[in-house]
């Protein structure tokens, strides 16, 4: 019972620190122009003279806006943090380094949600139809969840400066871009490409997108969720244990 | 565990690599008291503040705050902290700032509000509550970051250097809060390397040096303890050179201070005849002549100079 009062009283301090996060980061320049801007020319700039049909753009976007948005706070709130000067009075404060960790991810993950919606809206503007809502919104706050934290982990080098971390998620992220099915549908890839899309999260709610809106999928929906499920805790693991070690070290 | 007790560090152990920062050191406050941790800069005041509330872990030994040990989340909750370097959030203002720090307290609202008002109140800050922290100077952002570590009324209040750097009015604030805060049964545990400050406010002062605890006791007790530096302050109304001075019986050592001259002694009462007998025998006048009891700097002086002596 103790326990279980000690994770609820975290849990509710992990949404105070998103709420701080919201408040303080969702106007900052690098969160802007890597999470919105950067997304949106890169898609417009491989889709636009290419004759694609609506159904098959909305479901990359929303995927690239999606994965883009929610890897765009939780990387740099520490090494800011850190930076400025304020994670040392966070730290004392009765909260864990996992609740701090969790509020970061939670903050990113709101960001990423409510950004997406924008080219969710203008595809149903444009006509698209999204043939299963519910497995859509369920994918959709999963991998907002899952990018939120890979987000996280590029931050665990005790750097603390933004401006390496976003260096070391840009040399992730835009390659992961390129190979999860965004430009170029799984089906059309060879089977080299298609092994390596596999190892990129974003490859698995950009075939539930396509399924749900164009109606081709390349893997049965459950798989595609599971994946998703066990790269979200993956990366959640990953960054509890690490942040745990590296984070006294920004001090 | 003793009731008494606030804080109670036993073997505590801090390395940075090879560096040994903070050496086996082991002390006790008690409860009510005004506790000084005094030392040079990089002696492991603040590694030591750091250990006490679970920002970095220790490599050996521990520590307890109330009975919680420290780092706990119990322990975190009892305790108030104003780091050395801390900065509130700039992009916030001062009023959410206290806020946010209240919500991770669990202080429930209607109490972080009135308690919030009152302590910004106190400081000075309230006309400027609902400005962003930015805006602020760096007196306003230490007044602040001291009402964010009471905001949540800690039994303990842990304060690493809170007056370094700050402009007059602002200091005394601080320092006359926590007088206030001292009398009013709050612990506290304050780190600094100004002498005045500890020989005002505390009840005892531990001194550290090198990682290691060279003295622990009453700033009073510290300073009469350091005989070696007992002086007499003399002036005379003509030039008299210090190489005359130290020759005579008593003086160990001769320090010019402007038209006055400093000389260290181990009795004073005695060096007060021989320099009346030297100025008649000299034909000089004494302008003025003081005994001067050792200060808290001079023991401090003394106990870190003997320490790296034996170091």
């Amino acid at each position: 019972m103790a326990d279980m009062a000690i994770i609820l009283q975290q849990a509710q301090r992990s949404l105070v620190i998103a709420r701080k996060d919201i408040r303080i980061y969702y106007s900052k320049g690098p969160v802007v122009i890597f999470g919105i801007l950067f997304p949106v020319f890169l898609f417009l700039s491989f889709t636009i003279g290419r004759q694609l049909a609506v159904d098959f753009m909305i479901p990359g976007l929303v995927g690239m806006i999606l994965f883009f948005t929610a890897t765009s706070i939780s990387p740099i709130v520490v090494p800011w943090e850190a930076q400025a000067r304020t994670l040392e009075r966070l730290m004392s404060c009765p909260v864990r380094i996992e609740t701090i960790i969790i509020g970061d991810i939670l903050a990113s993950f709101a960001f990423g949600v409510g950004i997406s919606v924008l080219p969710i809206i203008l595809g149903l503007f444009l006509g698209v139809t999204i043939s299963n809502s519910v497995i859509f919104a369920l994918a959709l706050i999963l991998a907002a969840f899952c990018f939120a934290s890979l987000g996280n982990v590029f931050s665990i080098p005790p750097t603390n400066m933004p401006s390496t971390v976003n260096m070391i998620s840009s040399v992730v992220k835009f390659p992961v871009v390129f190979i999860s099915g965004i430009f170029i549908p799984l089906d059309q890839l060879p089977a080299w490409g298609q092994a390596i899309a596999y190892i990129s999260p974003l490859t698995y709610f950009t075939d539930i997108a396509r399924g749900c809106i164009q109606g081709r999928a390349h893997l049965p929906v459950a798989v595609d969720l599971l994946v998703l499920l066990a790269f979200t805790a993956l990366f959640l693991v990953v960054a509890m244990k690490l942040h745990q070690k590296t984070m006294p070290r920004r001090i | 565990m003793d009731n008494d007790v606030a804080i109670q560090v036993v073997n505590l152990t801090k390395y940075y690599g090879e560096l040994l920062a903070v050496d086996h050191i082991s002390f006790t406050v008690r409860r009510r008291e005004l506790f000084g941790f005094l030392g040079p800069n990089g002696a492991g005041k603040t590694t030591t503040v750091r250990m006490l509330t679970g920002v970095i872990k220790a490599d050996e030994g521990g520590a307890s705050i109330l009975g919680y040990r420290a780092g706990s989340l119990k322990a975190k909750q009892v305790a108030g902290v104003v780091p050395e370097i801390a900065n509130a959030y700039a992009d916030l203002s001062g009023w959410n700032n206290l806020m946010l720090m209240s919500e991770l307290y669990g202080i429930p609202a209607s109490e972080a509000r009135q308690r919030g008002a009152s302590l910004l109140q106190d400081m000075g800050l309230f006309p400027r509550k609902n400005d962003a922290v930015k805006a602020y100077s760096k007196g306003m952002k230490q007044r602040l970051i001291l009402c964010m570590a009471l905001v949540s009324d800690p039994e303990v209040l842990f304060l690493d250097e809170p007056t370094s750097g700050l402009d007059v009015q602002s200091a005394r604030l601080i320092k006359d809060l926590l007088r206030s805060l001292n009398a009013r049964g709050k612990t506290i545990f304050l780190t600094t390397h100004d002498m005045d400050e500890a020989n005002q406010l505390c009840d005892r002062v531990a001194i550290i040096n090198k990682g290691r605890i060279v003295a622990i006791d009453a700033p009073e007790k510290l300073r009469m303890a350091t005989s070696a530096t007992h002086s007499v302050e003399v002036s005379f109304d003509n030039v008299v050179s210090p190489e005359v001075l130290v020759n005579i019986p008593g003086v160990n050592t001769v320090k010019k201070l402007g038209d006055k001259y400093r000389l260290y002694t181990a009795n004073p009462g005695e060096l007060v005849v021989s320099l009346v007998n030297y100025s008649s025998s000299h034909g000089l006048k004494v302008i003025s002549l003081n005994i001067l009891e050792p200060s808290l700097e001079d023991a401090f002086v003394a106990l870190t100079e003997k320490e790296a002596k034996h170091g």
